[in-house]
């Protein structure tokens, strides 16, 4: 017997009568409100440690990006067009080579306003290692694109095919040490969300 | 049975008083912010009863989502491999660096692997395995096994890790600033990451319906070690399955708020499908699960998703640290899995409770954590690795240490106990009051207490 049918027999073995499985119903009782919803994402992001900005157009996140950086001599990477002026796209092979990204912008689908989550897949960018890899991370979101809760959030996304996916919320951190909180433990050090 | 094994090792950590209480306060601290973070959720009732349900049904169903999982999975170009036990999981992982020459691995945080001691194993036969979560680093460089589940290094202060970078990672000799020895830690380790061909990872949650899992963390330790690593090594545990993604919306909103009073952790991973000429290989491990399950009085402790707030709120725990547990897994929902690991190693750590349910009122599944330890007790003494009067002694020293009364005048009562409870004495309950200063307390107080205590547990 190989293991798979030895584990599977013992489980099947063991296993409890059949119980059924519960309705979510209940969790999509709650009232849509955009503006409530935005506000709430604003309040909850800046509190997990990033920064947002509300803006009218790419040229006022370039503007405010060039402000907050000095990136004379800096890589930036954003496989976003509106961002050629200040960035070069990814397009290697070898992600190690991203190693020295200081400042890496990416497009997001949505954004989740209990939370502060973002979430991005691999429809909007290629390489993985882009969310973790630079010095500071920053985010576009639509403003129409936030979702009170995560059951609203796992509705948009139920029946989609991606490789990879990921809630992004805040900028890496820790508090391993004495429960002392540190930005920046392994992944970026700071998160912007432009909020277009 | 050595009765008050639990108690000896508690014995270290009560050393210095202070310390304990500096441990005692930081977990209530961290059990405050659940509080807040699940007040802020009208739902929190309806959810923690749907997530134990959904993982109720999972369980009664498993043999059917395990293949479910498997097959979407495999349809997503991931390897599936089954390991029986600890040992066959750890044979999986070396031949899978081996068939590709790798020497050194890098990891994230993986309770599993702890369980099965790969570390150790991989080692042996020449291999280094890297912890990348910074508190599993730090006690990795200690030569320690983490002391809780989500906060590994949570009993040891700044200045001793420290020390410790100082010799390992060359920070300046005395610097304890938290900020400094992340940065240092970040350095090194990202030189780690950038070198190593192979990743391996645990897993929060396995989806059967895309064969997808997810990995929660907040230092993006695992991503940074997957996504430069050739090949992506997950280990799992039979139980994390839940049947649908939807599921997560309840399982990620519980998670994080039950375990730091977090809203949601930094990153949650979705892996699916390898990336472009990267393999990902998934290991389905039962070591025992199979076992618990066919356990009708135990089988709710794995619908456990590791969050530690049974931890963060045990007044034994709290006062103990992790490593009087002596177990992979410490705190409650540990003092229930590690006797069906080893009925007879463990047959101390159902004792180590006081039974006041704190534990499953804070569950995010609602595990019953004190009814089963209460049902364990009855199991190991039925099974002769225990004898009935020591094991009220443990009741006795629970309580000792979970209330403050009881604690200050255990000097006084211990006393007393070698009238009534010689055995403890010869066992060392002291471990739990020495270096304190006992109040004189009446004769009497430990005797009434000794009695109802009993008839409450008998
Ligand atoms: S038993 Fe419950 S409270 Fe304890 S770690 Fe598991 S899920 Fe969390």
């Amino acid at each position: 017997m190989t293991s798979k049918e030895q584990i599977l027999a013992a489980v099947k073995a063991s296993q409890p009568d059949l119980k059924e499985l519960p309705s979510l119903d209940f969790f999509y009782q709650d009232n849509l409100n955009q503006d409530e919803d935005l506000a709430q994402f604003i309040e909850t992001v800046e509190f997990i440690g990033a920064k947002t900005y509300r803006v009218n157009s790419y040229e006022e996140i370039i503007a405010q990006l060039q402000q907050d950086f000095d990136l004379k001599g800096k890589r930036v990477i954003s496989p976003l067009n509106e961002f050629s002026t200040i960035a070069e796209k990814y397009t290697g092979a070898d992600n190690h080579t991203l190693a020295d990204a200081e400042l890496i912008i990416l497009p997001t689908h949505f954004a989740v306003a209990e939370n502060g989550a973002c979430w991005i897949d691999d429809h909007l960018f290629d390489e993985r290692l882009m969310l973790f890899i630079p010095q500071h991370l920053a985010f576009v979101l639509k403003k129409e694109e936030v979702v009170p809760t995560m059951h609203r959030a796992y509705e948009r996304i139920a029946g989609k095919s991606y490789g990879y996916g990921a809630f992004v919320a805040g900028p890496s951190k820790t508090a391993d040490i004495e429960q002392s909180l540190v930005l920046g433990a392994h992944g970026p050090r700071s998160l912007r969300v432009f909020i277009i | 049975m050595k009765v008050a094994d639990h108690a000896q090792r508690a014995k270290e950590f009560n050393k210095d008083e202070k310390r304990v209480d500096w441990h005692d306060e930081t977990l209530w601290f961290i059990r405050q912010k659940r509080d807040r973070a699940s007040h802020n959720i009208p739902q929190w009732e309806e959810l923690r009863n749907t997530a134990s349900q959904i993982k109720n049904h999972t369980l009664s169903n498993l043999h059917h989502y395990l293949q479910e999982f498997e097959r979407n999975a495999q349809a997503n170009g991931v390897t599936i491999h089954w390991a029986a036990n600890a040992e066959e999981h750890n044979n999986i992982i070396l031949k899978l660096l081996q068939e590709r020459n790798i020497s050194q691995m890098v990891k994230s945080k993986s309770m599993l692997t702890e369980e099965c001691h790969l570390n150790d194993f991989l080692g042996d036969h020449g291999i280094e395995v890297i912890d990348s979560d910074l508190g599993e680093r730090i006690v990795q460089l200690a030569k320690e096994p983490p002391s809780h589940i989500v906060l590994p290094c949570i009993h040891k202060k700044k200045e001793e890790i420290g020390e410790l970078f100082h010799e390992h990672l060359g920070t300046p000799k005395g610097s304890a600033d938290p900020q400094l020895l992340t940065e240092a830690a970040r350095q090194s380790l990202r030189n780690v990451f950038l070198t190593r061909k192979a990743a391996l990872t645990g897993v929060n949650f396995a989806i059967a319906e895309t064969g997808e899992f997810v990995v929660c963390t907040n230092e993006g330790n695992a991503d940074m070690g997957v996504h430069l690593a050739d090949i992506h090594i997950a280990s799992m545990g039979i139980e994390k399955l839940i049947p649908q993604r939807r599921h997560l919306g309840l399982f990620l909103r519980l998670l994080t708020r039950s375990a730091t009073g977090q809203p949601i952790t930094t990153y949650s991973s979705h892996f699916a499908k390898p990336a472009k000429g990267k393999a990902m290989h998934i290991i389905l491990v039962d070591n025992g699960r199979s076992r618990q399950l066919g356990r009708p009085d135990f089988r709710a402790s794995l619908k456990c998703i590791r969050c530690s707030a049974c931890f963060n709120t045990c007044p034994v725990y709290r006062r103990s640290g992790g490593h009087s547990y002596n177990a992979v897994i410490a705190g409650p929902i540990g003092s229930i899995l590690s006797p069906n690991f080893d009925m007879k190693k463990h047959a101390d750590l159902p004792f180590a409770s006081t039974l006041c349910g704190s534990c499953s009122n804070v569950c995010p599944v609602k595990i019953d954590i004190h009814d089963q330890l209460y049902k364990w007790r009855q199991v190991i003494v039925q099974e002769g690795y225990a004898d009935p009067k020591k094991t009220v002694a443990m009741q006795v020293m629970a309580k000792t240490l979970a209330s403050p009364t009881m604690y200050r005048i255990a000097g006084k009562a211990a006393r007393t106990t070698l009238k009534y409870a010689p055995f403890v004495v010869n066992n060392k309950l002291n471990a739990w009051y020495l270096h304190r200063d006992m109040p004189e307390v009446p004769k009497s107080s430990f005797g009434e207490w000794y009695s109802k205590n009993r008839k409450n547990n008998d």
